[in-house]
């Protein structure tokens, strides 16, 4: 039987973005309200979920072609970068600090190290669990 | 007075959550559960900006959006799986 999810479909087309919206929103208001690299993680994979629901796992490879298992070591990478990189001002490991800059659109903006850690924890959640679900989905 | 009304109800949304749970328990067919829990996630989404506003805090609010992105996302995998067998299919053209 031949099955049409056209509703289905052009409802993902439009919930997608709000979804991916709101994910970085959740991660860049870690710093000062709920949220992180871990919830916006994890609706970045629901997304991608959407995606893989409404599609199928040959189409979202096309759409994102990212290999999810180099994303976590890239995430990693990052994570333990920022900790070395504080070795550079003779401080201990994993210190991080933060700054006021004038940017030009922002105006006068807190930028903290921690942000970059965030990355990587966001790029491992997003990697691992990508993963998991598309290594379940793939097997017949 | 407010908190009054508030609490009133906070009350008829868990008992509106209890007759979703019945339902749940009882329902006879699988669809009939599915549209239960997909209730209650909505209920619970209700229930989180009322307790959001006793409380007199903004902090739950992105929980409110995340409950409803969830709660869709669920049904709908849980409504791929009653109508195909799969949630993700390898290759939808074959």
């Amino acid at each position: 039987m031949k099955t049409n999810d056209v509703i289905f479909q052009t409802t993902t087309k439009v919930v997608l973005f709000i979804i991916v919206m709101f994910s970085i929103f959740l991660f860049f208001a870690g710093h000062h309200n709920p949220g992180g690299g871990f919830i916006g993680g994890l609706m970045t994979s629901s997304a991608i979920v959407l995606l893989l629901l409404a599609y199928d796992i040959k189409t979202v490879k096309k759409i994102l072609p990212i290999n999810f298992l180099t994303l976590t070591a890239v995430g990693l990478m990052i994570a333990v970068l920022t900790g070395v990189g504080s070795f550079l001002f003779g401080a201990p490991f994993l210190s991080h600090t933060f700054d006021y800059f004038e940017l030009p659109l922002l105006g006068e903006t807190e930028l903290a190290t921690a942000v970059l850690f965030d990355i990587g924890v966001y790029l491992v959640v997003v990697g691992v669990t990508m993963t998991i679900i598309q290594t379940i989905g793939e097997s017949e | 007075m407010f908190e009054t009304i508030l609490t009133v109800s906070l009350l008829i949304l868990a008992i509106s959550t209890l007759a979703f749970v019945y339902r749940v328990v009882k329902g006879p067919t699988t669809p009939d559960r599915v549209i239960a829990l997909d209730a209650i996630g909505i209920n619970l989404i209700g229930m989180t900006g009322i307790i959001s506003i006793l409380l007199d805090t903004d902090a739950f609010l992105s929980v409110i959006l995340l409950l409803g992105v969830l709660a869709f996302i669920g049904t709908v995998a849980f409504s791929k799986f009653l109508e195909k067998g799969e949630i993700i299919e390898n290759d939808r053209d074959q």
